[in-house]
């Protein structure tokens, strides 16, 4: 007495294929939405955690610990000050930090930041579980006029070895100053890392100073032109750099250090932990994740909802089926089944439709978000918060599919055989 | 079941429906004998849906007692007399009896779904008896591929008729199943189902407010004769 019900639920919606295609749709998108914003907060996450790992401390003028993590690693956002060179000496100098590596910013090129640092930025800076950077073609900076490009910067302008590129004052863009009097040559192409290294156009330090000897104000000042031979004479040593990544030779010493750093006399500067000030921007956003989340969660209510109104509104048209349906022996309980049946097909058929939704726009989007906003998504198969989701999702459709059973139910027991029009 | 019961007997039967004031359906006797075709005349709005709906155990009586094929209709739970009637009754109504997303054939078979024992009286398998009775109802194969709605309503009508038949029920209702067609029309098919009804042996029940219809049966009833209720509304 099983048998056909499914074959009568599949066959009245196949018959009604437009309507039950655009429910689906409606749910689809619902759920598309759902599982994309998780997607997005999850990935988010995880390609932020792996951005810095091996370093113990970061030091920054003083502001915020999350604005001087941001700038720092994430190049979002700028720096409101400078830190003097000779502060960075003396703390390098701190018989517990065992390495120090500078970083300046402010320059780019094409709309890549350009960092310059020191070459020790290659030996210690780690990603992921504790993984170096790997050179995919050449070597590190070594003269002046040298730059390592990473593999976002190169892959987007097909850059290699030996090609001379020219680095923009400022953030770049129209009418911005350029520093064409001094090109540099690419030495060297880093694999990829998922990091904002990969969007990175890395120099020395002394570069930074160089490109800078004869502006003043963010411009270049007339009349001065040094040719680049002439600019190895001077004396390259930065004044102030923007922040540095420290590590220590114990990781027990971090708290000391860092009351170290931030009690410093000759300047206000700030030390914070990369991990704990993660922590703190995530419990900062959290309220935002989850007032997407509950945005998209009533994105799904309404798909849910629409469902219900097509199922609920498609019984008036037909009474006469479920009459006749009751004439041969259908009962009320199997009427309701069939109803619920119906709902629950479109509802598991709107989830997968919604899942090769967000997989698709993941496969599609995934490499515009990566160049633009240095997100990588992974289009893999779904986690177990996603299954989580879909399975509250199905839940929750299966609840609402009792609606339109639960009506055809009164109204096959209020009608009988008899059909009333 | 027991063979020597009428296909139908009430037993002052009394049926109010819900909210409704006085009782439409009053029946102190009414038997409908095994093999018997009997015509049931009465006008719109008389009851002899409700009666229909009664004899199918789809509503039960307020009083009085309902036997169908010897099986009392009190004594059954809901579930038992929705088996009950898959099992033993064929329906046949007067407009859009068929699901218009199947085809005619996959209506004919529709009920040997429901029901287990209708399956396996249709020999030698549903879909051959399907073809059998549609080919005396003389409907081609064609016909009957095409979905429910696209038929014509004598088309229907016959598909219909071919799905109250198969899995040879012992009780056939009609209600008012000619009054969409044309006399020459009504008279073909009125002569194809009393045919088809005998053969199978199964008992039929019309109904109908067109005494016209009365002289084709062997016998003929007026609702109010045996109905001391006229619940016109
Ligand atoms: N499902 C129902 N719920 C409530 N009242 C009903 C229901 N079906 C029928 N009635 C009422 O019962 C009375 C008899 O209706 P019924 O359908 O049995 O008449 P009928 O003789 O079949 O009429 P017709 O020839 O027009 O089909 C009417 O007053 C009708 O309003
Ligand atoms: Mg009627």
């Amino acid at each position: 007495m099983r048998a056909p019900l499914w074959h009568l639920a599949w066959r009245s919606l196949a018959n009604r294929s437009l309507t039950v295609a655009l429910t689906v749709l409606a749910v689809a998108i619902s759920v598309a939405m759902l599982l994309g914003v998780e997607r997005l907060r999850q990935d988010a996450r995880e390609g932020f955690a792996r951005t810095v790992s091996g370093t113990d401390l970061i030091v920054g003028a003083r502001s915020g610990p999350v604005q001087l993590l941001l700038y720092s690693i994430f190049h979002l956002g700028d720096a409101t000050n400078n830190v003097s060179w000779r502060s960075l000496q003396s703390i390098a100098a701190h018989p517990q930090v065992a390495w120090l590596v500078p970083l300046s910013l402010g320059d780019t090129h094409r709309g890549f930041r350009v960092v310059g640092t020191s070459r020790a930025f290659f030996e210690h800076y780690r990603h992921g579980r504790g993984r170096t950077l790997a050179f995919e073609q050449g070597r590190a900076f070594d003269g002046v006029f040298e730059a390592v490009v990473g593999a976002e910067v190169a892959a987007r302008h097909g850059y290699v070895p030996g090609q001379r590129i020219v680095v923009s004052h400022g953030a770049g863009g129209l009418g911005s100053a350029e520093h064409d009097d001094r090109p540099f040559t690419i030495t060297g192409v880093l694999a990829r890392s998922g990091t904002p290294v990969d969007r990175s156009v890395l120099v020395s330090l002394e570069a930074i100073e160089a490109i800078h000897l004869n502006w003043s104000g963010g411009v270049r000042m007339p009349g001065l032109d040094l040719p680049a031979e002439r600019i190895e004479r001077f004396d390259l040593t930065p004044k102030a750099v923007t922040a540095a990544l420290v590590g220590l030779k114990s990781r027990t010493a971090v708290f000391s250090v860092q009351r170290h750093v931030n009690d410093f006399r000759d300047e206000p500067l700030l030390a914070i932990l990369p991990g704990a000030t993660l922590q703190q921007l995530w419990s900062m956003l959290a309220i935002a994740e989850r007032a997407l989340l509950a945005v998209s969660a009533l994105v799904v209510v309404a798909g849910l909802a629409a469902l219900v109104a097509v199922m609920v509104a498609g019984l008036n048209e037909r009474r006469r089926e479920l009459a006749i349906l009751r004439a041969l022996g259908a009962g009320p309980g199997r009427i309701f089944v069939l109803l619920a049946l119906e709902s629950q097909f479109i509802a598991v058929l709107g989830c997968a439709t919604g899942l090769a939704l967000v997989h698709t726009g993941i496969l599609v989007g995934a490499p515009w978000l990566e160049a633009r906003f240095g997100l990588e998504l992974q289009a893999g198969w779904p986690g177990s918060s996603e299954w989580r989701m879909l399975a509250f999702v199905l839940l929750a459709a299966a609840v609402a599919s009792l609606v339109p059973g639960w009506r055809a139910w009164r109204q096959s027991l209020a009608e009988g055989m008899t059909i009333r029009i | 079941m027991v063979e020597g019961h009428p296909a139908v007997r009430f037993r002052d039967v009394v049926f109010r429906w819900p909210g409704a004031g006085r009782p439409c359906i009053d029946i102190p006797a009414f038997e409908l004998a095994r093999g018997d075709q009997v015509f049931l005349q009465g006008p719109s709005g008389s009851g002899k849906s409700t009666l229909l709906s009664l004899v199918g155990g789809v509503v039960l009586p307020e009083r009085g007692g309902i036997t169908v094929l010897g099986v009392p209709m009190e004594r059954l739970g809901a579930q038992a007399r929705d088996r009950h009637r898959a099992a033993h009754i064929g329906f046949i109504f007067q407009l859009f009896n068929l699901i218009p997303y199947l085809s005619g054939l996959d209506n004919i078979v529709l009920p040997c779904r429901f029901s287990q024992q209708r399956a396996r009286r249709a020999q030698p398998s549903p879909r051959e008896e399907a073809l059998r009775l549609a080919g005396c109802l003389d409907l081609d194969s064609h016909t009957l591929r095409r979905p429910a709605a696209e038929l014509s309503v004598g088309q229907q009508q016959r598909v219909a008729a071919a799905r109250a038949l198969i899995g040879r029920p012992e009780l056939i209702i009609a209600d008012e199943p000619t009054s969409a067609l044309d006399a020459g029309r009504q008279r073909v098919f009125l002569d194809l189902l009393l045919e088809q009804c005998a053969e199978a042996g199964s008992s039929l029940l019309f109904v109908s407010h067109d005494e016209r219809l009365a002289s084709r049966f062997p016998s003929a009833l007026r609702l109010d004769e045996i109905n001391r209720a006229g619940c016109f509304a």
